[in-house]
């Protein structure tokens, strides 16, 4: 009888930088090549870990932004937390070539993949965006037509991660509708959303319960919360609302 | 200081001890008994370890600390773990 291979026990490996790309002034992509890949599913993330000279090491999760079509190598997009441990020698110091320790790619819960099918709603603060472009990297990869709405809250303008993949997806995609909320500063003549996520936005933005849609959120803590509260309050299923949350990083 | 993640940042380090994927296992809670996927779970990363919290009621699932190359889990707020075989 056929079986599927288990994931096995996660080990480290040594990826080597392949190239990096400022995406904002506070984030920045890395692709990395790893000499043992098995692929990876939309959403899903990696663990990054460096060892100081003193042995000291410190680890850290950051979300592949790469689909899974591009094959043999995947990107991290990391947001530099300016008194991390991790992501300040990331964004800073990293160059082409340079080797990092990686092990992955890990989760199985927060996914999606084409097949999962839709309506899809995607809901992001800050750097959240990151494992949903995957998603929608993915989409774009295969084709799919699966309806997906994205909300997506940063500071500023100058903040909105993929801002021109975005709005390109956005523009030539039918079935896809990219809604940005900037909730503390917005540029001349922004006719968007200018304020945090909250129920009534979710109401207006998000796919009816009665459609059974797929829903991912990402974002910080209290972010994340406050959208997956939203979601349960407007009658879908909590158990339909998967999420990921990171550390407290300041507000999106 | 504690950094209040998800079930999906513990899983790497689950996942370096059980070779399944643990976003996608079930524990079931000794405190409220209710039944939530890791992934959905509460995770509190400090410098000593982590600490899988119940989304429901907080009781602490699973803890786990990493001291000299041993993996120390103290698992008494599970009840029962269910472990998919297959991918």
């Amino acid at each position: 009888m056929e079986r599927t291979a288990l994931p096995g026990r996660l080990s480290w490996q040594l990826g080597e930088v392949v190239a990096t790309q400022q995406e904002t002034v506070r984030t920045k992509s890395i692709t990395l090549a790893l000499p043992t890949w098995r692929g990876h599913q939309a959403g899903q993330h990696m663990d990054v870990r460096l060892t100081a000279q003193d042995g000291y090491q410190a680890e850290r999760s950051y979300s592949i932004a790469s689909p899974p079509e591009e094959e043999h190598r995947l990107t991290l997009t990391v947001e530099r937390l300016d008194d991390g441990e991790v992501s300040p020698y990331l964004t800073e110091e990293l160059r082409v070539g340079d080797q990092l320790e990686l092990r992955g790619p890990i989760g199985g819960y927060f996914v999606w993949e084409a097949q999962m099918g839709g309506p899809l709603l995607l809901v992001a603060g800050g750097s959240g965006i990151v494992p949903l472009m995957a998603m929608l990297r993915h989409r774009a990869a295969v084709g799919s037509t699966v309806p997906t709405r994205l909300l997506y809250s940063s500071r500023s303008d100058a903040d909105i991660i993929y801002r021109d993949e975005l709005d390109r997806l956005d523009g030539t995609d039918q079935m896809l509708e990219v809604v940005y909320t900037l909730t503390r500063a917005q540029p001349p003549g922004w006719t968007g959303y200018h304020r945090r996520i909250d129920t009534d936005m979710l109401r207006e933005v998000a796919w009816p319960s009665d459609q059974y849609p797929q829903m991912y959120i990402c974002g910080p803590t209290p972010f994340v919360e406050t959208a997956a509260a939203s979601l349960v309050t407007l009658g879908h299923e909590p158990g339909r609302v998967k999420t990921e949350r990171f550390g407290p990083t300041g507000e999106a | 200081m504690e950094n209040t993640l998800d079930g999906n940042a513990a899983a790497g380090t689950l996942q370096a001890i059980f070779p399944f994927e643990m976003t996608l296992v079930q524990a079931t809670c000794t405190g409220c008994g209710t039944t939530n996927p890791i992934g959905a779970t509460a995770a509190y990363m400090h410098g000593m370890g982590m600490v899988v919290r119940c989304p429901v009621c907080d009781t602490a699932l699973i803890r786990v600390a990493h001291v000299k190359g041993r993996y120390f889990l103290d698992m008494r707020g599970v009840r029962v773990l269910q472990i998919s075989a297959e991918a």
